[in-house]
């Protein structure tokens, strides 16, 4: 029966129906919904790991054991997870192991633009790439063939525009597959002696699968008119096809890496002009290049943003649409922190106190934007609290008393535990602050080991934040509210004078979280508003400076977004924000 | 240069609004209707409050999953800034159907920019036609200001003559829960009916 199915899902179903029984992962934009589909099915246990290398090797381990595994992540988690990748390349399998990628061409919601093609190519790993939810089903269960027969791990790359939309799809049964462990030392102990032994199989391995990509039926071409020919991939295909449909012959590449030489050079031959349309990096076209063939890619279509139809038009000379706009400009709307989000009151007394804050991946990443402005470094997963340590020591007194880390709970499992572990190690003055809002938030609500539930919201286990850095040798460790601006002040100033290194977790659930009972709206009442502005300061979405009746701009709460918080109340002079009665 | 059988409506307003039901929806019903479909949605830091936009793209055989400027036959948006915003994505003779509710944007929050006035007014200038009418008014006579996905839904249906009611109802059953079933229902016929 056909059904409408986002990209992602129909990862999950194609691992479903390929008998996987193991998926661990490490949520990421746009990779997320693979795994929070795999796990409705019974079939397959499921679960969030700290991070994408442990997701890996969790994976690994699991294969190894004779289970056909999967894990999922977006395109800068398999730089977390690069090591075992490139080992596991030497290693082979037992049972089939596939590992989703989703980069983020545009980047809707990541820190870079990088094309996760450069990981398949330099670890020597094959690569499929879906175009649509159809594929993705299909390609999922073809990569765990290729991986048992190959003996190979086999990357599975997604892209937002692949993994977010929807398409048609038929799905089939589910077939287990397992195998059983044989103990083979020289397969999977990777020391030199071995290690030396497995990289000619790698070589020869990529030779073979190379012969595969020139007779896979995952490469095809799709003749049209001869007079122009074009490689393409992934969502850029479905953009060719779009502006060209048999206009042009159509080269469909589904497998990423390895390239094919003979069905490029014969393709080459029966077209006139030849293009390469492939969003990010020129990768296929540099390889075409490499097989002397005259091309035309990267001079036409741009290496950065994501590709649409109008821009694959333009490029290559097509017509098209008009299209028309009011001549005023429209003011943008950028991402905000929610009304109620607990970062707010955190980052505004931050940036009162004048700190220096190293910022990290997530939410809170939004305490760069105006007017709150207090994050001046935000680069990957941890590098906060590694980054101060350096900063701290490369400035020593000019900077410790004014510069803080900042982490959230789920980033901090992930990769801000060796940054503390070197603080404290090698004792730099500096000050952690974790963001503990009991959820991975900005992927949608993962649960992470320091919320106490697993991936299904069953009870699991619970790391607790105060004990960890206690253990740690930290021996100044506080708890705040950062509802409650005067405490945030009074503890952030404390431990920054204090001459040793310290944490404060800034403790209070996201505000989106269902169990989050929240208190009534405020209102604002106009007789005691100043129109001082000094409620503006928080950059809360509920707030706004609007007319009121004799036309003076006063502030105004919108009912229906203010979860009376209460964090504006704090700073207004003149007491005008007042409770409109019961909360949920 | 669009497949010229493709028909394409975009749903655009602010992240938390509730487009993804709506999206879901019209996914279900063109579905049942015997299309081939595509629907892209946006999830991640965009959601937070921020500009959202879901595409959905229908006929007898659908590539792109997006929709591009000067492409769209329907415009649905939850606010009014919205719509003007991606008004360049509207056809020729493409409808803009909107909500009239204003939601002001962090830049307009803190001063540092003005909401446009008279915006129904001005995108019809443009050529433009637009059927723009309060949905959170209706939303609340259906007994909640979440059903604005619904009242929205209502007034397109209106311009889908060929697509018979029984399958917009069919549709409405399948997706929303059944808890808050005539509540929407009530709010899709408001919406349909107009203000």
């Amino acid at each position: 029966m056909k059904e409408l199915m986002l990209g992602n899902k129909a990862v999950a179903r194609g691992l479903y129906e390929a008998g996987c029984a193991f998926v661990s992962s490490y949520p990421g934009t746009p990779s997320t919904e693979i795994t929070e589909e795999a796990v409705k099915y019974d079939e397959i246990y499921c679960e969030w790991a700290p991070n994408e290398k442990v997701a890996m090797e969790a994976a690994f381990g699991a294969c190894l054991a004779g289970k056909r595994a999967f894990c999922a992540m977006k395109h800068v988690g398999l730089n977390v997870a690069a090591d075992p990748l490139y080992t596991m390349s030497y290693t082979g399998v037992n049972a089939g192991m596939v590992i989703g990628v989703a980069d983020d061409a545009g980047m809707h919601s990541s820190q870079n633009e990088q094309d996760s093609r450069h990981h398949a190519i330099a670890s020597k790993v094959p690569m499929l790439e879906p175009s649509d939810s159809a594929e993705a089903l299909e390609f999922a269960k073809i990569a765990y063939e290729l991986s048992e027969e190959y003996d190979t791990p086999v990357l599975l790359k997604m892209c937002t525009r692949v993994a977010h939309s929807q398409s048609i799809v038929e799905p089939g049964q589910r077939r287990e597959s397992s195998k059983s462990y044989e103990k083979n030392i020289a397969k999977y102990v990777m020391m030199p002696g071995n290690a030396i032994r497995r990289h000619p199989f790698v070589e020869e391995r990529m030779e073979k699968l190379r012969d595969y990509a020139e007779h896979s039926p995952l490469n095809r071409v799709e003749t049209g008119d001869s007079g122009i020919g074009i490689i393409t991939s992934s969502t850029s295909y479905q953009y060719v096809k779009e502006v060209f449909g048999n206009d042009a012959s159509v080269l469909k590449l589904g497998i990423a890496n390895p390239l094919p030489v003979d069905l490029i050079r014969d393709f080459a031959g029966k077209v006139d002009t030849l293009y390469v349309v492939e969003e990010l990096d020129p990768i296929i076209e540099t390889h075409v290049r490499s097989l002397g063939l005259d091309v035309k890619g990267k001079e036409l279509l741009p290496i950065c943003g994501e590709f649409s139809q109008n821009l694959v038009a333009k490029a290559l000379g097509r017509e098209i649409s008009e299209s028309a706009s009011i001549d005023e400009p429209i003011p943008p709307r950028p991402p905000v922190m929610c009304s109620g989000c607990p970062h707010r009151g955190l980052f505004y007394t931050l940036k009162k106190l004048g700190c220096t804050v190293l910022g990290d991946i997530g939410c809170y990443t939004l305490g760069a934007v105006a007017p709150l402005s207090s994050i001046e470094m935000t680069l990957c997963m941890g590098a906060s609290i590694s980054a101060a340590h350096g900063f701290n020591k490369a400035l020593g007194a000019e900077s410790e008393g004014k510069t803080v880390a900042v982490i959230g709970d789920s980033t901090f499992m992930h990769s801000g535990m060796t940054g503390l572990a070197n603080i404290a190690y090698n004792q730099s003055n500096s000050t952690v602050i974790i963001l503990d809002n009991s959820i991975t938030g900005m992927t949608g609500h993962q649960q992470n080991p320091t919320t106490g539930y697993n991936i299904k919201g069953d009870p699991a286990g619970k790391i607790n934040l105060e004990a960890l850095c206690a253990a740690m040798g930290f021996e100044s460790v506080q708890v705040v509210d950062p509802y409650r601006l005067d405490e945030c002040e009074r503890v952030i100033k404390e431990e920054l004078a204090k001459e040793i290194p310290s944490v404060i977790i800034s403790r209070r659930p996201c505000a989106l979280l269902k169990y989050v009972k929240h208190s009534a709206p405020l209102r604002v009442d106009p007789d005691k508003c100043r129109s001082c502005k000094s409620c503006m300061k928080i950059g809360c979405p509920s707030i706004s400076m609007k007319p009121d009746a004799n036309g003076t701009v006063k502030a105004c709460v919108d009912a229906t977004q203010c979860v009376g918080c209460g964090v504006c109340q704090q700073l207004c002079p003149f007491d005008a924000f007042e409770s409109c009665g019961k909360g949920e | 240069m669009q497949n010229q059988k493709t028909k394409n409506i975009m749903i655009v307003g602010v992240g938390g609004q509730g487009s993804l039901l709506a999206s879901k929806l019209l996914g279900h019903l063109l579905l049942a209707q015997g299309y081939d479909v595509k629907v892209s949605e946006v999830h991640g830091m965009s959601q937070r409050g921020g500009s959202v936009v879901t595409y959905v793209r229908f006929g007898d055989r659908v590539y792109s999953p997006i929709i591009d400027e000067g492409e769209a036959d329907y415009i649905v948006s939850f606010e009014l800034l919205e719509a003007a915003r991606w008004m360049k994505f509207l056809r020729a003779g493409g409808k803009i159907v909107t909500n009239t509710q204003q939601i002001d944007p962090m830049p307009v929050i803190t001063g540092a920019a003005a909401y446009p006035e008279n915006l129904v007014q001005k995108m019809q200038e443009k050529g433009a036609d637009v059927d723009a009418m309060d949905c959170l008014s209706l939303a609340n006579e259906a007994g909640s200001s979440k059903a604005v996905n619904l009242v929205l839904l209502g007034r397109l249906s209106h311009y889908f003559e060929d697509i018979p009611e029984e399958a917009w109802e069919e549709a409405i059953e399948s997706c929303v829960p059944a808890k808050f079933l005539e509540l929407n229902k009530k709010a899709f016929a408001l919406g349909k009916a107009g203000a």
